[in-house]
């Protein structure tokens, strides 16, 4: 329905991108610079996403903060941009043109007078899980969401409000930036448009029991891979096995776990094999004695992605082996022990590891939260897709509209912010 | 120009008063630089104190400020006030945060900070854009297949007009050529028919899109906003006007001539994927040798691709379109048998739905790499790796090849150039297309170069024969598809205006190539708009500086012209450069390139920085208080360093880091400046260079290693050591390393002996 039609209220050209992720970023940078009011928001206490968790890219193995920075320049210098953290859609009514987006804020506990002095952190002992590092560290629980939060600025957890943390931190500011009372709000926005850049979530590694993820600390995720590798991780980069902090020389990483499985994600996720093949790089990297096995169904190292496949390849160090493994069990000596056949000779292994890294797939985020109930539908597993021909102004970005990797996930922020962008000017 | 009025003002908050002293600051700004007007803040950022600065610009008191506070990467917006130009000084993270409190060496430093900031401001100037006179709103499209179909509708359905302009005489592409399509949309599940005809029929009808089909670009020139193009159609050339170009060429199926390993051209029963179309198009598809039934069939995967000898990359579609085919078979006729031959199945995505459709139909699916095809006795051969041997699979009454996509980087057909050498050069644009991969630490070294030399250099004719300096060409990357950042943003091309899309720059289906299309035209948008008000794009968005080159000094040695990444400049009949401004980014290469620095813009050029270098304070020899200076990138290494100071790490207090535009820029007379100035050590801190460049000028910091690989004689000639000088790579992740690489270059400067330029 085109504004007007329904009489809520005076058209609106502004768009609201749903997700502060490289899909979300992209599409409100992109509608910006092409002269249109964005509204971005963002359930998490900075931007980034998933990408900013990450260590490294394929297939240039460099970092996603040098592009996210770049991203940041262009929303700091453009005004046409307004960031809203910690808030969530809770509903939508309206027609194109003119939406009305009910939104939550969650209580950060910190308002925008904060400076990032970090008097905070400082005035209290209290620890909590780190969000940033998937729970496998604990941080202040006042606390810089990382050193390249943007926007740079902290946030309590809710936890310290609850054991009465709130006054000390609240006396240690000399901004007024302490606000223990922080409800949270409700709040209204009038908009245009609204690109749906929710992203995903790690498919969760409790779900698949048999690969034993509860039952050892040495059996992690692809993302916590990541935050292990990373120089801003638990271990400031160094591939350590939880369980006791020795180095972890005999790696095994676990492709579709989770993914091209009709019991989990019956989607393959895409983007697995080869951040599997990165991390095989990074432990290469750190140890000239390590081994790495690859346990996979098919590598699917599409385009030009297959020259990053060929460079692993070329490792003697590092060996595919086609099998799903069939489970996980916690061997004598404390070491996840994995269990399987080889698809290719029938052979029955039962191998033992340092450290198993599960690559489990993407799911969208939008399963959990808030869905829009028109201009987009989900599909089985979740994805938004247009409903074509309905006229409305919603469009799906990145992972939230089905499995892609970051440069998809760019290629598909911008074509959606151009649909926005459109659906806005005609309206 | 009105009378400049500068303030400087000073925050005390988030410790930087509990580190320096910040009226020994005020006293910079009011002493040395006779700035009357210091305001000193608890905290600047504050409502209150933003207020005020915007009322001291309110009542005129001042019109261009020194912010001596945080970071410039924080708190953007609160010191931003119109007109009025704004530089920071970083005390926070550079200072306060990251030295010890109060001491002599700490004071120095913050005081070198508000030193340099002023300097700065000093030369600091408020832009004036260079706009284009008459811009033309319409994007021109070239190749009208899929892609560019998507292309000039998204651009219409935007207000722009579209000028698509096709080499064949017909639209529609290789999309066009199948009947049905894999699906893309919820189930997922089911072929259905391809709409084509209809995208065809509604860019034909919509008004704000011309078609000259039949036609080629033959000259490109002019500049985003204001091309002029040149169009080859019936016989005549057309000049036009537009303002940005999609480049959606597409791909070409690879030679099968080339696959007689592969049975091809042994039978007419050997057939590729896309001849299988056609025969699909006519119904149920006969041997071509004899009209009888097709019954039994195979696929053989990777026919050309993933293959040293032909395409080194995955095609990507060639599993799926397989798959359609395949069910395409087996639905039309219950009794037919088909095999789909393949080392690694590759769906993607919810495409593994349509692999377990297929699989649900009976399409058979056999693991292993084709090895060879007998056409006469129509038997495919693949290694089986549980057997360890050859098997046949035999009996087949058609075989079809799944050969691979080739980016129509070039115009095949056009005339190769004359110069093939230099041709070549300019088509990769100094970026080996076929450099080893790095893969981290492992790889270390020169690497082994990869088995497809040179395939990845396209043959024939320019697309769009740009009338550039630097060649005819759009450069290309690896394995011969267009330029693309790749990554992060995978529409910037090192041509400004000219955005590829579709399957010239990634093999990618009809779906993806429409969703490509839709992007780059919001690219095009965004570069003829930014044409029309001066303003840069990507990544320097809305940066309305331009380089402004000094005529009179300009000794036309063309290094300008030469080294810029984006080909902006040109040269004219005298051999003077030629700024195309809109091409610009704005990145500042030819201002480091020019020998007699006389490129600049308004708020960064060469007597700024010498003036920053100069402001500071050098003491003596005998102080034992050498001087550092460190050029760092403001992108990667600068913020890199920031970290570090958020993390509280702390370095040498004898480090005087000055933030460039991309180390690109960086002229070699600053560090002559810095050495006669007394300076005992500088470094260039910036990107990774090489193939895997991770510059976001592409080019800037290995010009940078290369120029400054030439001061060793100058180095020699002052009677200095070498190692006073030095490059340093630094991404934005290295916080943790950049204290470690400030200090140990510190403390090797600490062992030498002072400059002994310091004091004259």
């Amino acid at each position: 329905m085109a504004a007007g039609q329904n009489g809520a209220g005076p058209a609106s050209q502004t768009i609201l991108v749903v997700g502060g992720g490289i899909a979300g970023v992209t599409a409100a940078v992109e509608a910006a610079e092409a002269g249109q009011d964005v509204i971005l928001i963002e359930r998490d206490a900075a931007l980034g996403g998933r990408v900013t968790k990450l260590n490294r890219y394929f297939p240039k193995l460099c970092h996603p903060t040098c592009g996210l920075e770049i991203n940041y320049q262009r929303i700091r210098k453009n005004p046409r941009i307004r960031v809203m953290t910690m808030c969530e859609v809770q509903g939508i009514s309206g027609g194109r043109g003119d939406y009305k987006v009910s939104v939550q804020r969650h209580p950060r506990f910190v308002n925008e007078r904060c400076t990032a002095c970090g008097a905070c952190a400082n005035a209290t002992e209290m620890m909590v899980d780190n969000p940033f590092n998937y729970g496998l560290d604990k941080v202040k629980a006042a606390y810089l969401p990382h050193e390249h939060a943007f926007p740079m600025r902290y946030v309590v957890a809710p936890e310290a409000i609850a054991a009465g943390e709130g006054e000390k931190l609240k006396a240690a500011c000399a901004y007024g930036a302490l606000d223990p009372d922080d409800k949270g709000e409700t709040f209204d926005l009038h908009v245009g448009a609204v690109v749906w850049a929710t992203g995903w979530q790690p498919y969760d590694p409790k779900k698949l029991d048999v690969y034993s993820y509860v039952h050892s600390r040495d059996i992690i995720t692809n993302v916590e891979m990541e935050r292990l590798a990373a120089h801003d991780g638990p271990t400031h980069g160094k591939i350590l096995r939880p369980s006791n902090g020795e180095p972890a020389k005999k790696v095994a990483l676990i492709q579709c776990a989770g993914s091209r499985d009709l019991n989990h994600l019956p989607y393959c996720s895409r983007i697995c094999c080869l951040g599997s093949l990165k991390h095989a790089a990074y432990v290469r990297e750190q140890y000239p004695d390590a081994e790495v096995h690859i346990y996979y169904i098919d590598i699917r190292a599409h385009d030009k992605l297959e020259a990053f496949y060929d460079r692993v390849r070329a490792d003697p160090q590092v060996k595919f082996v086609k099998s799903k493994p069939a489970h996980i069990r916690v061997g004598e000596d404390g070491r996840p022990m994995l269990h399987g056949e080889r698809t290719i000779d029938r052979e029955i292994y039962a191998e033992p590891y340092d450290l198993v890294v599960l690559a489990t797939g993407m799911q969208p985020s939008a399963v959990a939260g808030y869905r829009p109930t028109m201009g987009l539908v989900a599909d089985e597993y979740g994805f938004l897709v247009p409903v074509e021909g309905d006229g409305e102004g919603m469009f799906s970005a990145g992972v939230a509209s089905g499995p892609l990797d970051v440069s998809m996930s760019v290629q598909s922020a911008t074509a959606a912010a151009l649909k926005a962008i459109q659906a806005v000017r005609n309206a | 120009m009105s009378e400049k009025k500068p303030g400087v003002y000073l925050c005390k908050g988030c410790g930087i008063a509990d580190a320096v002293d910040v009226g020994a600051l005020e006293k910079v700004g009011k002493n040395e630089f006779r700035i009357g007007h210091c305001v000193v803040s608890d905290a600047l950022c504050s409502p209150e104190s933003v207020a005020s600065m915007q009322k001291d610009v309110a009542d005129g008191a001042v019109n261009r400020m020194v912010v001596g506070a945080c970071s410039p990467r924080v708190m953007a917006e609160k010191f931003r006030f119109d007109g009025v130009p704004v530089v920071r000084a970083n005390l926070r993270e550079q200072v306060a945060w990251s030295q010890p409190a109060h001491e002599e060496d700490t004071e120095m430093l913050a005081a070198d900070s508000i030193r340099m900031a002023a300097a700065q401001l000093a030369k600091t100037q408020q832009p004036t854009p260079a706009a284009l006179g008459e811009v033309s709103r319409t994007i021109l499209v070239v190749g009208g297949g899929v892609t560019g179909l998507t292309a000039a509708l998204e651009a219409a359905q935007s207000g722009y007009d579209a000028l698509v302009v096709e080499k064949s005489d017909a639209l529609g592409g290789w999309s066009s050529k199948w009947p049905m399509r894999a699906p893309h949309a919820p189930p997922y599940r089911d072929i259905y028919g391809n709409d084509i005809e209809a995208l065809i029929a509604k860019v034909k009808a919509n008004g704000r899109v011309r078609i000259l089909t039949n036609a080629t670009v033959a000259k490109t020139s002019g500049q985003p906003g204001a091309f002029d193009v040149v169009i080859s159609h019936g016989g005549q050339d057309v000049t036009e006007k537009v303002g940005a170009i999609v480049v959606a060429t597409g791909w070409r199926p690879y030679d099968a001539t080339k696959l007689t390993h592969l049975g091809y051209g042994a039978s007419p029963d050997v057939v590729t994927g896309i001849e299988f179309e056609a025969m699909l198009a006519k119904g149920a598809p006969v041997k071509p040798s004899n009209g009888a039934p097709v019954k039994t069939i195979a696929f053989v995967q990777c026919a050309g691709s993933r293959d040293p000898n032909h395409l080194p990359y995955c095609s990507s579609v060639c599993c799926t379109a397989s798959i359609k085919q395949a069910l395409q078979v087996v639905k039309g006729d219950q009794d037919a048998m088909a095999y789909i031959v393949y080392e690694e199945l590759r769906t993607p995505g919810t495409a593994e739905e349509f692999y377990r459709e297929a699989q649900r139909n009976g399409v058979v699916f056999m693991k292993g790499k084709a090895t060879s095809v007998d056409g006469k006795a129509m038997t495919v051969s693949y290694s089986d790796e549980l057997l360890g041997q050859e098997v046949p699979l035999g009996g087949l009454d058609l075989i079809v090849l799944a050969t691979g996509m080739v980016p129509n980087s070039t115009n095949v057909d056009a005339p190769a150039a004359a110069d093939p050498e230099k041709d070549k050069a300019q088509l990769t644009d100094d970026i080996n297309p076929v450099a080893p991969i790095a893969v981290a630490g492992y790889a270390k070294g020169e690497g082994t170069p990869w088995p497809h030399i040179d395939k990845g250099i396209p043959p024939g004719g320019p697309i769009l024969n740009l009338q550039y300096r630097q060649g005819p060409h759009i450069p290309i990357l690896a394995d011969g598809f267009s330029d693309s950042h790749y990554i992060c943003f995978p529409y910037e091309t090192r041509r400004t205006g000219i955005y590829t899309a579709g399957p010239v720059r990634r093999p990618m289906d009809m779906a993806e190539s429409a969703e490509d299309a839709t992007g780059a035209v919001l690219k095009a948008i965004q570069a003829l708009e930014g044409g029309a008000v001066g303003a840069a794009v990507h990544p320097r968005v809305g940066d309305l500086t331009y380089p402004k080159i000094g005529h009179e000094k300009c000794t036309k040695c063309r290094r300008c012209t030469v080294e810029c990444p984006f080909g902006a400049i040109d040269e004219d009949e005298q051999g003077r450069p030629v700024v195309n401004f809109a091409r610009c980014r704005r990145c500042g290469t030819c201002m480091g390139a020019c020998p007699v620095q006389t490129i600049t813009f308004d708020n960064y050029n060469p007597q700024m920085v010498n003036d920053m270098i100069e402001a500071n304070e050098i003491p003596d020899e005998f102080s034992e208080k050498p001087r550092i200076l460190v050029l760092a990138c403001e992108n990667d290494a600068y913020p890199a360093i920031d970290m570090a100071g958020i993390a509280r790490s702390h370095w040498s207090p004898f480090v005087r880091i000055v933030p460039v535009r991309c180390l690109g820029s960086v002229t070699l007379q600053w560090v002559s400046t810095a050495l006669q100035k007394g300076y005992d050590g500088i470094m260039l801190m910036g990107c990774k260079s090489g193939d895997d460049y991770q510059c976001h000028f592409v080019k800037g910091s290995a010009l940078a290693k290369e120029r400054l690989s030439k001061v060793g004689e100058t180095l020699k000639s002052l009677a200095l050591e070498q190692e006073r000088i030095t490059f340093e790579e630094m991404s934005i992740a290295d916080s943790c390393r950049a204290p470690t690489v400030l200090d140990a270059f510190a403390k090797l400067i600490g062992d030498l002996p002072p400059n002994p330029m310091k004091g004259f």
